[in-house]
């Protein structure tokens, strides 16, 4: 039997959660007995899946593939699904693929789990463990369709390296018309996207002003974060729409997150909390946040933030 | 333009979740519901359309009785129909296929529903509603503008947006954005004393399985406490991000 799995490119590029994604198809395929091929979009080194543990590439290549597109997306991977006779289908959380899992689902009559955080705990019943209640808890689901679908949250199973190797066959789907056609992009290339971050810094309404944003920028540069911020910073228009996490915006579920003049009120908490490591820089040790966080500064930012700067400089200079 | 705004009725963003029946169920004990954030910014952006270019607005849940003071609000927000369908919310499935009679035998032109439910967080019922209805989809919609049968709308992407042309019939999952958090409208005296005149009508539910059940639920483990580094010593917390989380 095969485990299929969507792995998502960039530019040609396969990205973190690809590998992700084929980590954990080899775990289930493991726990299942089976193999794993994955569905590859016009990208390079498909190949490479191999040493994740997928025996089989279809690599897709086509010009009307080139932007993503949710229906043209998911009626290839279920072909691809069916012609492999899969029962099992894997796809990450990123906005993409959560965008083309419900049309997946539809096409092949799966039952599907997305927010999945953990290889499934019974595969007789398929019973897989995901996030619920915006991360305040954690459902136990089955799936119990014959063909069954899963969406695996963002940095929650890690990526496994295995000794393999992958064939890759050329595949060349039925493409459907879309109905949906992008007329223009508006994206930041040269910064980390919060979904992809593995470090995220984030400010809130103690930062006082727009104007403020510097000393965050350039700590998110010397770690290479993602920005960030809590939702009053966005509804006052201090920082874009986009940067808003928490239960109403964007989730995040960095390995670190940095949390900066932001009181830490539970609908903010809610959308963070499935981030590895808290930080969080308040002058008030009364702030929730501090109940939150796994470390913690009761101190200024205009002081504090300024002066992690420095250190974290000095860190990775030395250790260049 | 007749529009369909799907509204899913969840427990209240500060609830504390807790669970009965040996982890088996949902505790709604003392717990508030309300429309859905992402839901209610939808039915706003509905609104407008209603105001500005003379649309019908319909809301539909799919759930049991205890839903329907939150129609109600809806209705009282300026909706002017409610449609309860009478079946438990058991999965996105389920849901979609309810979903997909109403606006087949309502033929509603645009269905305006959330990019998720805060309490599910499944991100799937829109999606798959319009994969069963043959209609075009757009997630993660932070706006929406329709000329006609023609559709311009913004979406989100991951880190960044992009504009997208389409036509109707269309679902969208919205979210903030659609209209900003300042447009959303508490409901009045007289928006609640005109919805309750107005026909909240509950239909039956036709056949449909779900393709997933919950099982249990837990909560996270509790977390200990915070370490914390003295102001003038943040060496130390460089030193602990490195050596003790690892994460730098
Ligand atoms: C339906 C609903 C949904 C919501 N969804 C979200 C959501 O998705 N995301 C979200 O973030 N919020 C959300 N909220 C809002 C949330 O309830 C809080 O109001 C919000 O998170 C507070 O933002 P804040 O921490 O930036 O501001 P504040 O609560 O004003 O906190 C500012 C903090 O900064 C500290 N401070 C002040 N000066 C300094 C300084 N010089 N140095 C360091 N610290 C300083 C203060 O001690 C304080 O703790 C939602 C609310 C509702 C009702
Ligand atoms: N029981 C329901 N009744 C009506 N609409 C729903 C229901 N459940 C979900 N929806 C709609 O689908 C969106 C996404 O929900 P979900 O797929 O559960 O995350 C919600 O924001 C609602 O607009």
């Amino acid at each position: 039997m095969s485990i299929l799995v969507y792995t998502e490119s960039e530019n040609g590029k396969l990205k973190k959660t690809a590998l992700e994604v084929v980590s954990y198809a080899k775990a289930v395929a493991d726990q299942m007995g089976g193999s794993v091929t994955a569905v590859v979009i016009n990208a390079e080194e498909a190949e490479s899946l191999g040493n994740y543990g997928a025996s089989k590439v279809l690599l897709v290549k086509d010009d009307s593939l080139k932007s993503f597109d949710a229906k043209k997306y998911a009626a290839t991977i279920a072909e691809a699904a069916k012609n492999e006779d899969a029962k099992v289908i894997i796809v990450s959380s990123s906005a993409d693929s959560k965008y083309l899992a419900p049309l997946l689902a539809v096409g092949l009559e799966a039952g599907y789990v997305s927010n999945v955080v953990a290889a499934p705990s019974s595969t007789s019943p398929f019973t897989v463990k995901h996030t619920a209640f915006t991360n305040k808890a954690f459902s136990n689901s089955e799936i119990t369709t014959d063909v069954k679908l899963v969406g695996l949250s963002n940095n929650s199973f890690g990526i496994v390296e295995v000794s393999g190797s992958a064939i890759v066959e050329d595949f060349s789907p039925a493409i459907p018309d879309s109905g949906v056609s992008v007329v223009s992009v508006d994206k930041a290339t040269d910064k980390v996207s919060i979904a992809d971050a593995e470090v995220v810094v984030s400010g809130g309404r103690g930062l006082k002003g727009p104007e403020n944003w510097g000393m965050i920028e350039e700590l998110a540069e010397v770690l290479g974060a993602a920005t960030a911020c809590s939702k009053p910073v966005s509804d006052l228009g201090w920082r874009p729409h986009s940067e808003h996490v928490g239960q109403t915006g964007k989730p995040v579920a960095s390995n670190l997150y940095i949390a900066i003049g932001i009181s830490g009120a539970i609908q903010h908490l809610a959308g963070i909390n499935s981030s590895k490591v808290k930080v969080v820089i308040n002058t008030d040790p009364e702030a929730p946040f501090f109940k939150a966080a796994d470390y913690g500064v009761v101190g200024d930012a205009f002081e504090v933030v300024p002066k992690l700067i420095e250190k974290l400089k000095a860190f990775k200079a030395a250790n260049a | 333009m007749k529009i369909l705004v799907c509204i899913s009725h969840v427990p209240d963003t500060t609830s504390k979740i807790n669970f009965t029946e040996s982890d088996s169920k949902f505790d709604t004990n003392g717990v508030q519901f309300v429309i859905n954030p992402n839901d209610e910014f939808g039915l706003t952006r509905a609104m407008w359309f209603k105001e500005k270019q003379g649309a019908s607005v319909d809301v539909v849940n799919v759930g049991g009785p205890e839903t329907e003071p939150t129609l109600r609000k809806a209705l009282a927000i300026g909706a002017d129909a409610a449609i309860r369908v009478n079946a438990p919310a058991t999965d996105g499935y389920a849901v979609a296929k309810q979903l997909a009679k109403v606006v087949n035998d309502g033929s509603y032109d645009l269905v305006i529903a959330g990019r998720e439910s805060i309490d599910y967080n499944g991100a799937m019922v829109p999606g798959m509603l319009a994969g069963m209805i043959g209609a075009n989809f757009i997630a993660n919609c932070i706006g929406l503008e329709v000329e006609g049968t023609t559709i311009t709308a913004v979406r989100e992407i991951d880190g960044g947006k992009e504009t997208v042309s389409s036509a109707l019939p269309l679902v969208i999952g919205g979210q903030k954005g659609l209209v900003e958090e300042s447009d959303l409208r508490i409901p009045n005296m007289r928006g609640i004393m005109m919805a309750r005149k107005k026909p909240l009508t509950v239909v039956d539910a036709v056949e449909a399985h779900a393709g997933t059940k919950a099982v249990s639920f837990e909560k996270p483990a509790p977390k200990g406490a915070v370490k914390l580094v003295d102001a003038d010593n943040i060496d130390e917390l460089v030193s602990l991000l490195h050596n003790e989380a690892k994460v730098i």
